[in-house]
């Protein structure tokens, strides 16, 4: 797979357990672009983290099948496949006697590389997560914080340049604040990498503010809806999605996009807030300052328009 | 010399006519066993077990824990029973001296750990719903590092056996007497001696095993 | 006294030594210095030579045996049970069950002292491996190592302080029953404590041995202490 991203199909996908009745997936069919991020949420046993394991088959797959880029998963070599998908999950799993380097630099050298391009993959990635390659890269994953050991496990599923990132709940066990500023530099990275990302969580916040698409799986490992999140939060498909997505839907919908996004009306006076604005910050305020117009500023702060408060609950 | 002609896995069947015959020599030789490895082990177990049961409570003497296991291991056993003659001389007490140094550090450093090592979010609970030091070391704790604690006694049990057994190089008599005196007793009567006291071994370990299965909590089914 | 032994040369001679000898004093070093040659150091090094024969097929066959019970889980227990059971039986009565068939020779020592490593080096094998944590078990699978690959690079390494924690125990407590081997062969440090215990209790004598074995143990444990933090150097950390 030498694309940058690759494009993922799930076809009539089926995970059955011996001895249980209800399949954990059930007859699972969706696509995933290459270069998108499809995030695949749900309740604890609706099968998700299943559904992501079985791409790179550490799940074996009972009936239908998977392509990455055409290819089905299980006309590859096992290894080949696994070596070439990025594999991040929420325990981290760095290996405790490695060297944060070494860590990182775990599938390269796998592949053979020269060690000359180990030592400069690993240092590049280590910069592009936001660690010091020379400070951080010979300290041993127990003398990281959380945050710091999620980096070094997201820099070593990048190593080999996958075209595809499979994520289980890679934030999971970080504190609210520090999670937070991880997705933010997780999509940071992905406007610059493009990669193809299957990312698992139960928490459907996230899945909106990192899904190009979301998956919705219910009970049963049955894929509930699959859209992205802005037809999700506004058509929900039925009551579970709907339940699922939580009664502020309609809150979180104003959260995807921006005031710049809206057709402004002529500069007016009022609380100012700047273009890149979510609606729903932009609501917030007019509700904190009891106002009913918005004046919309350019990043220098000059007003280049208005917004009502009508507009922005359109 | 003893002759080469005995080397033979025939001398097992003369061992067990070694037994008929001195049934009564080998069974007041076992009581002596029975009672110098008895002995020892009880006043190992009162001297070691609530040291090691409380400062594993404390969470304290790591260090000391850990030096008494690695010394206790240092020491051998032939080497004690020889230290004790030197010091107290021939006889009962000198090998039960010996004997106790011996059993200690097992019973102590398993103690400890066992404890030490439980699960802090447990015992916090407890703690927190008005458990008394005393009960949380008696009511969770314990049960809860019982086969390690066990575990130990069997260990010191196993080696007061083997030792005691030494121990008659010191006129510590039992079972040993007789194998350490191949003169008098012949290699059959070694063998036969050596089976018995392989047996008391067994039946010790056997005994605690069940005293660990009749003592532990039940935790739901084994996985 | 009724240790027998075939005729011995080396007798502290009460009536000829120096004073010290012949009041059998704690610790006469005349006596050492005129015996240390002929007595002491060659005791101690058929003491090492025993003891290193013992580890190292007493880890030889414990690396088996692991490699079989960590694939096949089955015959874990079983093997396990084998291993208590020779570990139960008292040394001074496992010697001398085996004289009938392997006679008063180094081989009747060995099987011993092979014994008792068996059952700490197996367990501790077999737990280190155990208790790789499962998270890093699925990382090395999901980046694509082999089996082989995920035993040889992740398992055994992380493993390596368990398994040297268990060499530790079996290397002190091998140098340790080594002694009882002079009831069955005349080698070893306990040659000379049987010796001294045989003429009246020579306290010299018998605490030089004594105190020879303690230190060639805690010798041993020290260097596989060094040998451990050379090997793991991740375990030093945080």
């Amino acid at each position: 797979m030498p694309t940058s991203a690759a494009e993922v199909v799930f076809d009539k996908a089926t995970k059955l357990y011996p001895g249980r009745p209800e399949p954990a997936v059930d007859d699972l069919s969706l696509t995933v672009p290459a270069g998108e991020i499809c995030v695949l949420v749900g309740p604890s046993g609706s099968g998700k983290t299943t559904a992501l394991k079985l791409v790179n088959r550490l799940i074996y797959l009972t009936e239908g099948e998977i392509r990455i880029d055409g290819t089905k998963i299980y006309d590859l070599d096992v290894t080949e496949l696994r070596r070439s998908i990025g594999y991040v999950i929420q325990q981290v799993g760095l290996f405790p006697h490695m060297t944060v380097e070494a860590n990182v630099g775990t599938v390269p050298r796998l592949l053979g590389w020269p060690k000359q391009r180990i030592r400069e993959r690993s240092a590049e990635l280590l910069e592009l997560v936001g660690l010091d390659p020379a400070q951080d890269g010979a300290r041993y994953p127990a003398q990281l914080s959380g945050g710091q050991q999620q980096r070094v496990g997201l820099a070593r599923a990048l190593a080999a340049n996958p075209p595809l990132m499979l994520m289980d709940e890679p934030f999971g066990a970080i504190d609210p604040i520090v999670r937070a500023r991880l997705q933010d530099e997780f999509l940071r990275l992905q406007q610059e990498l493009r990669k193809t990302v299957l990312f698992v969580t139960h928490d459907i916040d996230e899945a909106i503010k990192i899904g190009d698409r979301i998956a919705i799986f219910r009970q049963g490992g049955k894929l509930a809806q699959y859209d992205t999140p802005e037809a999700i939060l506004r058509r929900p498909i039925d009551d579970f999605v709907a339940e699922f997505v939580g009664a502020d839907r309609a809150l979180k919908a104003l959260a995807l996009r921006t005031l710049g996004e809206l057709e402004l009306g002529p500069p007016r006076d009022g609380p100012r807030a700047t273009k890149d604005t979510t609606l729903r910050d932009a609501l917030a305020l007019l509700i904190d300052e009891h106002a009913d117009i918005v004046a919309v500023t350019d990043a220098d702060g000059a007003v280049v328009g208005s917004v009502t408060r009508d507009d922005l609950l359109q | 010399m003893i002759v080469a002609a005995q080397f033979s896995p025939g001398t097992f069947v003369d061992a067990i006519h070694f037994m008929g015959n001195h049934a009564g020599l080998l069974l007041s030789k076992t009581g002596e066993h029975l009672e110098l490895s008895g002995v020892a082990l009880a006043i190992a177990l009162v001297l070691a077990l609530p040291l090691g049961l409380w400062l594993g409570h404390r969470h304290r003497g790591f260090l000391f824990a850990a030096s008494v296991a690695n010394v206790g291991r240092a020491l051998p056993s032939l080497v004690l029973i020889a230290f004790g003659l030197t010091v107290l001389g021939i006889g009962f007490w000198n090998n039960t001296a010996a004997l106790v140094v011996l059993a200690v550090p097992p019973i102590l450093t398993n103690a400890y750990f066992a404890i030490d090592n439980i699960d802090r979010d447990v015992v916090e609970a407890a703690r927190g719903m008005g458990f008394t030091e005393r009960q949380i070391l008696t009511r969770v704790e314990l049960p809860l590092g019982l086969p390690l604690v066990v575990a130990g006694i069997r260990i010191a049990a196993i080696f007061v056996i083997a030792t005691a057994t030494i121990a008659a190089v010191a006129g510590g008599g039992g079972l040993g007497e007789i194998i350490v005196n191949q003169a008098s007793y012949g290699l059959a009567g070694v063998v036969a001696a050596s089976l018995c006291v392989s047996a008391l071994a067994f039946l010790a370990a056997l005994l605690l095993a069940l005293v660990l299965r009749a003592a532990s909590p039940r935790q739901g089914p084994a996985t | 006294m009724s240790v027998v032994f075939a005729g011995d040369p080396v007798i502290p001679n009460f009536g000829q030594g120096s004073a010290c000898e012949r009041n059998n004093g704690w610790f006469c070093t005349d006596w050492l210095h005129a015996h240390w040659g002929d007595t002491l150091q060659p005791a101690l090094v058929q003491h090492i030579e025993l003891s290193l024969i013992a580890i190292g097929i007493g880890l030889a066959i414990a690396s088996a045996l692991a490699l079989v019970g960590f694939r096949y889980r089955l015959l874990d227990a079983p093997i396990g049970v084998l291993a208590d059971f020779l570990y139960t039986i008292p040394s001074l009565a496992l010697f001398q069950l085996l004289v009938p068939f392997t006679g008063l020779t180094v081989t009747t020592v060995e099987i011993a002292l092979v014994s008792y490593t068996l059952l700490i080096l197996y367990r501790n094998m077999i737990a280190g491996l155990d208790a790789v944590p499962a998270d890093t078990l699925e990382a090395a699978r999901g980046t694509g190592l082999t089996r082989v690959q995920t035993f040889t690079r992740v398992e055994l390494p992380l493993a390596l302080p368990t398994i040297i924690a268990g060499l530790r125990i079996a290397t002190v407590s091998t140098v340790s029953i080594a002694t009882v081997a002079a009831f069955v062969i005349p080698q070893g440090l306990g040659r000379p404590i049987f010796i001294a215990l045989d003429q009246n209790i020579f306290k010299t004598e018998i605490l030089a041995s004594g105190l020879l074995v303690i230190a060639l143990a805690l010798f041993a444990d020290a260097l596989l202490v060094l040998g451990q933090r050379l090997l793991t150097p991740w375990t030093r950390v945080a």
